[in-house]
């Protein structure tokens, strides 16, 4: 008790004196004095000046608003202890994963009444507003989106002799070219099984054929995995790794693990949004043409993942007008657009991939202006994401299921089993799965 | 008087800082059990349905299965390795301090950073264990990554990380036995195994049932090796207590189920201390 309650209080009790968040600063001297998070670390240099020169213009053009950024982003690790403490900032960014759980556990403010002045909103795709959007209220605002398609290593399709200017479309595709990644001597594909992100990607497979995780059964949501659908994934899984061995002999993988053999070169593909690319290039000093992204196989449907940002529920009203106005001129300023492709371009940096500056959330007039200046500014070979690009456009995007974290906790068992045991029986597998899901998603109110 | 207000000043400074940060937080933890919390609004007391979430929870059966599994395999393997190995560092004539530092070295590593390195020795691939099988052209195993091994491939790593200071508790305990004891049993006639029967398990009595109450106590609190090395795999076959009491409180951010798994492992450790205490005393009696 002694060990588990310090685990479990330390976050908790560790109030600092000198807190930042709505309860501690407010208006001083006139200004409203605001507190961002989603400042680069300084080991991103570029990021990291990028932003303070926003920040510092932003100062400027709005003298009544005094920024104080913060390092880092959400974490749900952290994130109640930072509350509970008020050293929540004002204005925090968040995954796609998160604002389910915390609208319903009451811990975003209320925007609905202001984000009708927020230009530009209804620019933006409506799915991805409807992740922030619960019972017509608005908690939160999009500012990055992006869907599961597959990574691959072009150098490495070279050596196994693919094409890697025409990745796999079909499972069956992505089977084939496996295996002879194997035979060319690296990890044809690797699949993640730990830390909840077995069940993630388990959950992007089921709706790239055509499935999904969980349905709505009248006011309740019901597992919807323990069909064809569930087993198909099951089976492609257990080709790859037993019957190919296309996937190597570690298993219990998580993101880390996989990008570390992707930067390696150790691996052929894996299933990821385009911020991967970005990441492996930067961490193993990579190049961007060294890697492609096609749209997910079979394409019956992929993951919306994305980014956004959200607004301490202790703010005051004029700290939401502050905040959304924040968020609104640095992510979601198609007026900015080209000079922040320029300022890309002039300092060398790459421009290209489908992640900000160039993010995927608008439509009509505005994602076609954006995608023109794309092309206009594209420092890489744009034509290696296009696939993924023009898949994304085609393929239905879905949320992720309810009680996601608990779900796919669940089901990374699933992805294990297949995994690590040649004779899991995939019936009995989805069954208990089905069982246990069925147990959390009762807990939906 | 002066000098007692310099103790009670002493005292005072302990007493502080135990209740700020061990028994507050224990009764804090136990008002949490029955409450849910967003740290926004009041908290809602909900009597006991964090509990009733608990118990509909599959994964509730299956943590309290691992950790006593967990449990027993570590009694079994990380109980007596240490004795064993007290007992022959105890008769080593030569290099005695340079074995007894080997023995103790590993306690010096952070656990996190044995977890790691167990974890590249258990890989299925070129890690080291299968490496030195296939060298030897000896079958490999899938340790960590196989339901059936996973769970005592954290015992060995437990065993070794922690026999150390084990060792040491019992080294010091076997050379307080008189020596008369053993030349009296050489006498009477008596081989190794009987006079660490006779002997040695006797006049350590006290020390292995302290060791094995602490034993148990920290074992069923296992969290760091399964979550650093296994998260909890494969299929759910190293979830224990404490793992899932985390993922409550920090991935579901659900801190009044948390606190209410906490209370459940409390008492099912005081239960045991209880009952332990109880025997060893009557046995004693």
């Amino acid at each position: 008790m002694k060990k588990s309650a310090a685990v479990l209080l330390a976050g908790v009790l560790a109030v600092g004196t000198a807190a930042c968040g709505s309860d501690s600063t407010s208006e001083a001297g006139g200004k409203v004095v605001l507190d961002i998070n989603g400042q680069p670390p300084q080991t991103q240099a570029f990021d990291r000046k990028v932003f303070d020169e926003d920040v510092a213009e932003f100062e400027k053009q709005n003298p009544d608003i005094d920024l104080v950024p913060h390092e880092g982003f959400m974490d749900p690790k952290t994130f109640s202890a930072k509350l509970a403490g008020g050293q929540l900032e004002d204005v925090f960014y968040v995954y796609f994963t998160d604002p389910a759980a915390l609208i319903a556990r009451r811990q975003a403010a209320d925007l609905t009444d202001y984000v009708k002045d927020v230009p530009h909103y209804d620019d933006i795709k409506q799915e991805l507003k409807d992740v922030f959007t619960v019972d017509g209220k608005v908690y939160g605002l999009p500012t990055a989106n992006y869907t599961m398609g597959l990574l691959y290593s072009r150098p490495n399709f070279i050596k196994a002799g693919l094409d890697p200017n025409s990745p796999p479309k079909t499972w069956d595709e992505v089977r084939a070219a496996a295996k002879k990644l194997k035979d060319a001597g690296v990890t044809g594909f690797a699949e993640y099984s730990k830390s909840n992100q077995g069940g993630w990607h388990f959950t992007a497979w089921m709706k790239s054929v055509g499935g999904d995780i969980a349905r709505k059964d009248g006011d309740k949501y019901v597992a919807d995995f323990n069909n064809d659908k569930g087993q198909e994934v099951l089976r492609r899984l257990k080709e790859m790794r037993w019957d190919d061995n296309s996937m190597g002999e570690k298993q219990l993988l998580e993101i880390g693990d996989v990008q570390n053999m992707m930067g390696a070169g150790q691996l052929g593909m894996y299933l990821a949004a385009p911020d991967n690319v970005a990441a492996i290039v930067n961490q193993f000093k990579g190049k961007y043409e060294d890697y492609g992204l096609a749209a997910i196989p079979g394409q019956k449907g992929t993951l919306l993942g994305g980014e956004g940002y959200m607004i301490n529920p202790k703010a005051t009203p004029e700290k939401i007008k502050a905040g959304l106005k924040w968020v609104q001129w640095k992510y979601l300023n198609p007026d900015r657009l080209e000079q922040n492709l320029r300022t890309y371009k002039d300092r060398g940096q790459p421009v290209g991939l489908p992640i900000p500056p160039i993010a995927d959330i608008w439509t009509g007039e505005t994602r076609e202006k954006q995608e023109a200046l794309k092309a206009q500014y594209a420092t890489m070979p744009v034509e290696n994401f296009q696939s993924y690009v023009d898949g994304a456009e085609q393929t239905k995007g879905s949320l992720e299921p309810p009680q996601a974290q608990q779900v796919y906790a669940i089901l990374d068992s699933v992805v294990q089993a297949v995994l690590t045991n040649a004779d899991a029986d995939h019936g009995t597998l989805l069954k208990d799965a089905e069982t246990k899901v069925n147990a959390v998603l009762a807990q939906v109110k | 008087m002066r000098r007692h207000v310099t103790a009670y000043g002493f005292l005072s400074a302990a007493l502080v800082v135990f209740a700020v940060f061990s028994w507050f937080p224990i009764v804090r933890g136990v008002v949490l059990s029955f409450q849910q919390v967003n740290f926004v609004t009041s908290p809602d007391w909900v009597g006991w349905e964090n509990f009733e979430r608990l118990f509909a929870d599959p994964l509730f059966v299956v943590a309290w299965r691992n950790t006593f599994f967990f449990t027993v395999l570590a009694m079994l393997i990380g109980f007596g390795v240490p004795f064993v190995t007290a007992v022959v560092l105890n008769e080593l004539r030569h290099a005695k301090a340079y074995f007894r530092l080997l023995v103790y070295l590993p306690v010096m590593l952070p656990p996190v950073v044995t977890a790691l390195l167990w974890k590249w020795f258990y890989d299925p691939g070129p890690g080291l264990f299968n490496s030195v099988l296939r060298g030897l052209g000896l079958p490999t195993g899938q340790w960590l990554d196989s339901s059936g091994t996973s769970m005592i491939s954290l015992v060995l790593v437990i065993t070794w990380a922690n026999m150390g200071a084990a060792t040491l508790i019992y080294l010091a305990a076997l050379q307080t036995i008189p020596g008369e004891l053993y030349e009296a049993a050489d006498l009477d006639g008596a081989g190794l195994l009987r006079k660490v029967w006779h002997v040695t398990i006797p006049q350590t009595k006290f020390v292995i049932l302290m060791l094995l109450l602490l034993q148990v106590v920290a074992t069923m609190q296992i969290f760091t090796e399964p979550y650093i090395m296994t998260g909890g795999g494969p299929e759910e076959s190293t979830v224990t207590v404490l793992l899932l009491l985390y993922r409550y409180a920090f991935y579901y951010n659900d801190f009044g189920t948390a606190s209410a798994l906490s209370l459940i492992l409390f008492a099912v450790l005081g239960v045991f201390s209880f009952l332990y205490l109880k025997l060893t005393r009557k046995a004693d009696a």
